[in-house]
This record gives C-alpha cells, sequence and structure tokens, in this order.
C-alpha cells in the first residue's frame, strides 16, 4: 500500500518548504495550525534556527476558532505581532484543519495587506504536499510580487546569474552554495542573487538584471517560470557541482541569447544503458550528481525520485517513486546505491551503499 | 554567529514584573514562537516507554515528519511506522478505511508481532467525525492476540480540553488488567522518569518492603501489566494526574497525587497521605526535623558557592517553578527571573507570595513572538536552572534536567542545592544540549 511506511521517514512538507524558502527575507512566516507544524518545522527542517533570527510563527489554531470559523482571532494576532516587528512581508500558510474548513486565505492576506500596509500573501499549502511545492510556491510569488523591473537590462556585468531553488533543505549549511557559486565563478560568472540563501529581499528583487537563471533544484522551477513570464528571463537547470559546471557555464550562455528548448543540461547527452548506480533524491540536484558520475568515471547512473510533481525533470532511465513500497520494490536489483542513510532498511542487504544526507529527509541527523 | 532581523524591540508584553502579571495567563495567546530548546518529551518519547510496543501514526506529511524524526533521532526508527493522509482521503473517501487498510499493512509488512501497537490517531480524524470504535475494533478483530491502545495526536483541542500528552498518560495504563491488588505494591503512573532510588517515596516505601512499580523501569510488557497490582496508585507529575485517577476509578484502586513541590509543609503534608493510605505510621517530627535540616544545610551550601550570583529559572526544569523560586528567594538566592507561559493552579500560593514579597521578580514568557527578536542575556553571567532559563539567558552554567526527572520532596530540594552547585561549578555547552529532544532518551545527534 502506496501511503504506508514501515521503517522510512517522510520527505519535508510544504509548509516547512514556505518557511525554509522565505527564511532569510525579513518577513513574517505564519503557519495556521494548532501546533505541530512549527516544532517540525523548526527541530527538524530548520538548521539556522539556532543561530540566525526569522519571523517565523504559528497561530495556534484551537478548535473552537476552527469550528467557529473565527478568522478575526488570526488576523488581529499577526496584525499585532507585524505592528511590533515590522516585517518585509507576511505569508500565510495553512495545514490541514484549514484546508478542511475551507479557511479563505487570499481574503484573510488582503484584509492584512490593508489594515497594516504591508504586503501579505497566501501559500496555498496544506500539510500533505513535500517541499517542492511548498518552497516553490513561496518563491514563486517572491517573484510574482516583489521582482522589479530592472531600470537597465544589464548591471555592468555581460554574465551575470540568478540561482534559483537554493534553500538548507537541498543544499545543507551556507558553505555548501558558497561553493556552487564558487563553481559558477570560476567560468566567469557573476551571481546577482541566490533564492533563497544568502541574499536579502532587495538582492532578489534586483534579480531582473541578471542576464539568466539557474535552477539549482526543483525548488526554483516556478519562480523561473514566472520570471520568464514577465521579464523573459531564459532559463536553465542543473546543479553546478564540480564535474557539470562546465556544461552549465555553456548552457547559460547559450540561454543568454535563448531560452533552450530543452533546459535541463544534466539530461543531455546521458548514458544509456542500464543503470549501474542508483541515487536516490530530489531530481535537480541529484540528476547533476548522476550525469557528473557518468562524465567522470563512465558509469551508468540512474534517478530515483520520491518527490512529487517532478516527471518532467527526469531522463529516461530514471523514475518518480512515491512511497516506501515503491521504492523498496525498486531497488531490489540496485546493486550501488547512493542515498540519505535514512534509505539503508529498504535496500537489499549486498547492495554497496553510499550515505548522502538529505537535510529534506533526514533533517538534522547527519549535519555536523 | 547570531544574525538578527528587523528593527529593535521593546519587551513589553514579554517580560513582565510580577507585581503586574495577572493570573492564571500572565501573558496574551497570540501567535506563538517555538524556541530551539527541545528537551521536554513528546508523545513519541513518553509512548516508547510502553514495553515491547510499536508507535503507528495516522496523519498529513507534515504533521508526520515531526514523530517519524523523533524516533529516528532516539534510534527508534524500528518501532515507529506510519500512513499518510492524504487530500484525496479527506475528500473523496473516509478516514476509517485508510486507517483500517493503513495500519493492517504495514503491520504485515513488519512481520515482528508487537505486544501491543500505540495507534495514534490525529485532528482530522476528530473533525470528519471518523468512526474510532469501529476502527479499534475491526484492527482488533484482525489481529487478535495485538492489544492497540488508543492514542491521540489532537493538539487543535489541547487549549480548551485534555493535552495528547495527558490522554496518553492515560493511554498507556489502559491495558492494565483488572484483578486484586498486591498488600505490599505501590504503582507510580503517569511520569517519564522513575523516582529516583533516594527519593522520599522510594526511601518509606523501601523501609515498609513495598514494591514500587514504574513504567519507566518496565523491560516486559508483563512488567507493565503487573503495574496493576499496586494497592495504591500514585502520581507525582501533573500531567499524569488524569490518567492515573482514570485508571485507578477504573481498577478500584486507591489513589494519591502527590505533585513534586519544593514547600516543606506540603512536602510533610503528602508522605502523611502516604503513610495514612498504606496504614503505615507517620514519620517522626525528628525524622521531619532531620529532613528539613538536611535541605537547609543543602541551601545553604550552594548559597555560600553562588552568592549573589543571578538565578533564573523555568517551567520546563520543574513544573512548580514559582515554589522552586520562593523557596532559592527565602534562602537568599538573587532570583531575577522565571520562564514561563502560564501559571498552573497548583502555584497561586507562590504566585501571591511572590507578587507580595518579590513583586521586582520578571516573568517571561518563552512562546510570545518578541522572544525571538528580544536580546538573548545580559551582561552578567547568570545560573540557570532549566533548558529554557539557560537558552534565553545564554547561560552556560545551567542545571540541564527537565520535567522534575525524577526529583521527589525533600530529597527534590537537596538535590536541586547539588545540581545548582555542580552548575556553578562547571561550564555546559548549552546549544549542543538543549537542541536535542527528550532530555535523557538515547539520542544520535
Amino acid at each position: 500500500m502506496r501511503q504506508s511506511y514501515r521503517i522510512i521517514p517522510i520527505y519535508t512538507a510544504d509548509v516547512s518548504g514556505v518557511c525554509s524558502a522565505l527564511y532569510e527575507l525579513g518577513g513574517m512566516t505564519v503557519m495556521h495550525d494548532p501546533s505541530g507544524c512549527n516544532s517540525t518545522y523548526n527541530t527538524h527542517d530548520e538548521i539556522r534556527w539556532y543561530d540566525q533570527d526569522s519571523l517565523i510563527f504559528i497561530s495556534g489554531l484551537t478548535e473552537i476558532d476552527a469550528i467557529l470559523g473565527n478568522d478575526r482571532k488570526f488576523i488581529d494576532d499577526i496584525e499585532h505581532a507585524a505592528r511590533e516587528l515590522h516585517p518585509k512581508f507576511i505569508a500565510l500558510a495553512g495545514s490541514p484543519i484549514p484546508f478542511m474548513n475551507g479557511t479563505d486565505f487570499p481574503a484573510i492576506a488582503r484584509v492584512i495587506e490593508v489594515e497594516t500596509g504591508i504586503p501579505a500573501f497566501p501559500v496555498p499549502t496544506n500539510g500533505m504536499h513535500d517541499y517542492v511545492y511548498g518552497a516553490g510556491i513561496a518563491l514563486e510569488e517572491i517573484a510574482k510580487r516583489f521582482v522589479e523591473v530592472p531600470d537597465s537590462k544589464k548591471d555592468g556585468s555581460s554574465r551575470s546569474v540568478n540561482l534559483l531553488g537554493v534553500t538548507p533543505l537541498d543544499f545543507g549549511p551556507q558553505e555548501n552554495v558558497e561553493l556552487l557559486k564558487a563553481n559558477l565563478e570560476q567560468y566567469g560568472w557573476k551571481v546577482v542573487s541566490t533564492w533563497a540563501m544568502g541574499d536579502e529581499l532587495e538582492t532578489l528583487q534586483r534579480s531582473a538584471e541578471a542576464d539568466v537563471n539557474l535552477v539549482v533544484s526543483a525548488v526554483g522551477l516556478r519562480a523561473a517560470k514566472v520570471l520568464r513570464e514577465k521579464f523573459g528571463m531564459p532559463y536553465v537547470v542543473g546543479t553546478p557541482n564540480q564535474w557539470m559546471v562546465e556544461e552549465i557555464s555553456n548552457a547559460l550562455d547559450k540561454a543568454g541569447v535563448r531560452q533552450p528548448e530543452q533546459p535541463t543540461v544534466y539530461l543531455q547527452n546521458r548514458m544509456q544503458q542500464d543503470a549501474d548506480i542508483t541515487l536516490i533524491g530530489e531530481p535537480v540536484t541529484m540528476g547533476s550528481l548522476a550525469a557528473g558520475i557518468e562524465k567522470k568515471y563512465g558509469c551508468a547512473v540512474r534517478v530515483l525520485c520520491p518527490l512529487k510533481e517532478c516527471e518532467a525533470l527526469l531522463g529516461g532511465k530514471d523514475k518518480v517513486l512515491l512511497g516506501e513500497e515503491a521504492m523498496e520494490e525498486a531497488l531490489k536489483d540496485a546493486k550501488i546505491i547512493v542515498a540519505d542513510p535514512l534509505y539503508r532498511p529498504i535496500c537489499p542487504k549486498n547492495s554497496s551503499f553510499y550515505e548522502l544526507p538529505h537535510v529534506a529527509f533526514s533533517g538534522r541527523i547527519y549535519i555536523r | 554567529m547570531l544574525q538578527r532581523a528587523g528593527k529593535k524591540i521593546d519587551s513589553k508584553e514579554a517580560v513582565l514584573k510580577i507585581k503586574d502579571a495577572s493570573y492564571p495567563a500572565p501573558f496574551a495567546s497570540e501567535l506563538e514562537y517555538n524556541s530551539p530548546v527541545h528537551g521536554n518529551w513528546n508523545i513519541v518519547h513518553s509512548g516508547m516507554q510502553v514495553p515491547e510496543s510499536i508507535q503507528i501514526y495516522v496523519c498529513a506529511d507534515n504533521c508526520m515528519r515531526g514523530v517519524v524524526l523523533t524516533a529516528a533521532e532516539m534510534n527508534a526508527a524500528d518501532r515507529f511506522s506510519f500512513v499518510i493522509l492524504e487530500e484525496q482521503d479527506l475528500l473523496n473517501s473516509n478516514l476509517e478505511d485508510i486507517t483500517v487498510e493503513g495500519v493492517t499493512d504495514v503491520l504485515n509488512k513488519r512481520g515482528d508481532h508487537p505486544k501491543a501497537v500505540l495507534l495514534f490517531t490525529v485532528c482530522l480524524h476528530h473533525f470528519v467525525g471518523s468512526n474510532l470504535d469501529y476502527i479499534y475494533s475491526e484492527l482488533e478483530h484482525r489481529f487478535p492476540d495485538i492489544c492497540f491502545i488508543r492514542c491521540y495526536m489532537d493538539p487543535i483541542m489541547q487549549k480548551h480540553g485534555l493535552t495528547p500528552d495527558q490522554k496518553l498518560r492515560k493511554a498507556v495504563y489502559d491495558p492494565l488488567p483488572d484483578g486484586e491488588p498486591d498488600e505490599k505494591t505501590v504503582s507510580v503512573l503517569g511520569s517519564d522518569f522513575a523516582l529516583n532510588e533516594s527519593s522520599d517515596i522510594k526511601r518509606l516505601l523501601k523501609r515498609y518492603g513495598y514494591t514500587v512499580r514504574e513504567l519507566p523501569t518496565c523491560d516486559t510488557w508483563q512488567d507493565l501489566l503487573d503495574m496493576s497490582k499496586g494497592k495504591v496508585f500514585l502520581d507525582i507529575y501533573p500531567a499524569g494526574k488524569y490518567g492515573m485517577e482514570t485508571q485507578a476509578r477504573r481498577l478500584n484502586r486507591e489513589h494519591l497525587y502527590l505533585p513534586g513541590s519544593f514547600n516543606y509543609e506540603e512536602i510533610e503534608q503528602q508522605l502523611k497521605q502516604l503513610t495514612d493510605a498504606l496504614g503505615l505510621p507517620e514519620l517522626t517530627e525528628a525524622e521531619l526535623t532531620r529532613e528539613k535540616e538536611s535541605c537547609e544545610s543543602a541551601l545553604a551550601a550552594a548559597k555560600d558557592l553562588i552568592g549573589d550570583m543571578p538565578v533564573a529559572l523555568d517551567y520546563l526544569y520543574h513544573p512548580r517553578p514559582l515554589g522552586l523560586a520562593k523557596l532559592l528567594l527565602t534562602h537568599g538566592f538573587n532570583v531575577k527571573a522565571v520562564y514561563l507561559d502560564g501559571i498552573s493552579p497548583e502555584e497561586k500560593d507562590a504566585f501571591d507570595w511572590l507578587q507580595e514579597c518579590a513583586p521586582e521578580l520578571e516573568l517571561i514568557a518563552t512562546i510570545q513572538v518578541k522572544m525571538r527578536m528580544l536580546p538573548r542575556g545580559g551582561e552578567k553571567e547568570v545560573l540557570a536552572i532549566g533548558q529554557k532559563a539557560a537558552y534565553f539567558s545564554r547561560s552556560r552554567h545551567f542545571v540541564n534536567l527537565v520535567q522534575g526527572e525524577g526529583l521527589y520532596g525533600f530529597d527534590g530540594i537537596r538535590r536541586t542545592a547539588e545540581l545548582m552547585m555542580e552548575a556553578y561549578r562547571e561550564e555546559k555547552d548549552t546549544e549542543q544540549l538543549v537542541v536535542q529532544k527528550g532530555w535523557g532518551c538515547e539520542c544520535c545527534l
């Protein structure tokens, strides 16, 4: 049964994804939930919680307010906090009960925006999707509402890029992000903004000054499409790891002229034979790693993706597999597996297992 | 490196002088912040105390994430399974079927055969009016040799009724069978921690040859069932009171609620309640005097060492933070602040006393939104009692213990004094310690 899990955990969900994506932008994110979403997020899904402030709160929804539809308390509490804390924007994320009782988040956001003068928007989560969706729609909202038309198309640099889809859920601590940026800079690229680690909202607002967008994880794809629609910015998909950065740099150059029909760099020139190595995880980072391994070592690699709505980011040998049962079945013949350590219990005993911790799966357990 | 956001804010609404505080809710109920202090036990930690059991949760992704990783972090992933609820289950199906079929599938896939399954249903089951009786009866029919324990993860009800934690502290004792009590057995229900061997209750019962049965010391399912043999049921932890009293009524046992206290008179009274209930001689005046003198001596030693160093304490260290503040203030300690979000009715007397005798004492919220932004710590190093006090006051000299642990009575006072001295002498890595979930549990971090 797809929905039953014997031993492995579940990926970070949409509500935490929203919080993670907006964490460093100076806004206030409010989860409309009784309790659990808050501690889940800041304990397991947010590695910045101890050292870096962010205005992320929970509404403390009660049974009575949910049943009676008492949205006024929710609104008043948010407005009161906002007047004290002066966020740059207010994001509202829903959980299962508000989904069930049909809480009108767009209307609530509108009321808050009118009454406080602070930009407010809903991020339509319900706690039943994965983080790719949640973080993705959060960044999509930022792209829709905040990115400004540039004074002039260029900031003076001829080769500039935004990195879209950067959260600790896929990339861990900031130093990993700096490595990605350094890889691109080696090829002469200037990183204008990183969505959304290490940069403030004001930096993201200037994103349209860049030549091209690079979607480094599935989280960034929605924002890339918005920026293309709004500003005609082309995008390329791929994570600039050490083995793939050259291909990605070339693709970015080409995209600067025209939006490529196949923007997914890591799916080009892949090996066709049966895979020797299986990677499990987020499609863009794992796909880029797979392409890098094939290029460097000549071993065929496949990606098994346990996240929803990622089919378009996978290659012919790759698969979306939802649930423990489907994943365990698909791994039966795997000889070499690279995945988060918490996958090990469903891997064949005779397989070789290489640990690649993923915050969105095992949380903070392997962060050192 | 701490990075701060936003503009400077004042502390009003998050920090109060006790003279200005209202009872029982000194702080408004608004949006909530959750600090990175996680030493408190949650329902996963408490549920894992049931020997030879597993836990199965049936809920949506975001709720599931927190509990499944709690189990993983305590190296107990093999005792945790779950069923995910999706939109389609709410919109086009019913939660009875997905729950029954999901749990059945999990149990069939696991292949092991636990004595008990702690099955957690959630807010969604409640809101759609799921027939829990049907769910459990069907599962009991399919797995007649497994005991299904009715547990709840429904925090939406916790502000107006019982918390999931309180319900769990009742549910885990539902399997206790009816039967004749053992005259020389006392069962302590409701706590996550076994009473210390040196605690007043353990010493007293040991002196008269009683067996003390407690869930944290149960190694087998049968050990848990044997807790029903207690002639008297005790509870010393507030969140366990409802469960203990419910089970005592069901099994027709005498019962006592003897909450851990920092007040000599209350402790004496509780010990008298216990000896009366068991038909034992009361502690003599001489014995009580010795106990109190011993406490006074421990507190004096602590005061000599700690001097006028500011002290901050919290509700996470012990359910009676105001009682502890009063005890320390009356023994000359420089108590500056108590971190709490509400005041227990059990602390009304201590609250009144502090309002009158220590009006400048600060009450500081832990979940008020400003606590995210206010500077942590001041110029002077603080001796903190409890993890939240340590975090918010940025102290590295703190007593690292939660929920009163196994402290009790006069012995609890002495141990607190000793722990304060230990905290004064030894520096701790606060960040490393307070972020770990479930203080005292195994932790892989």
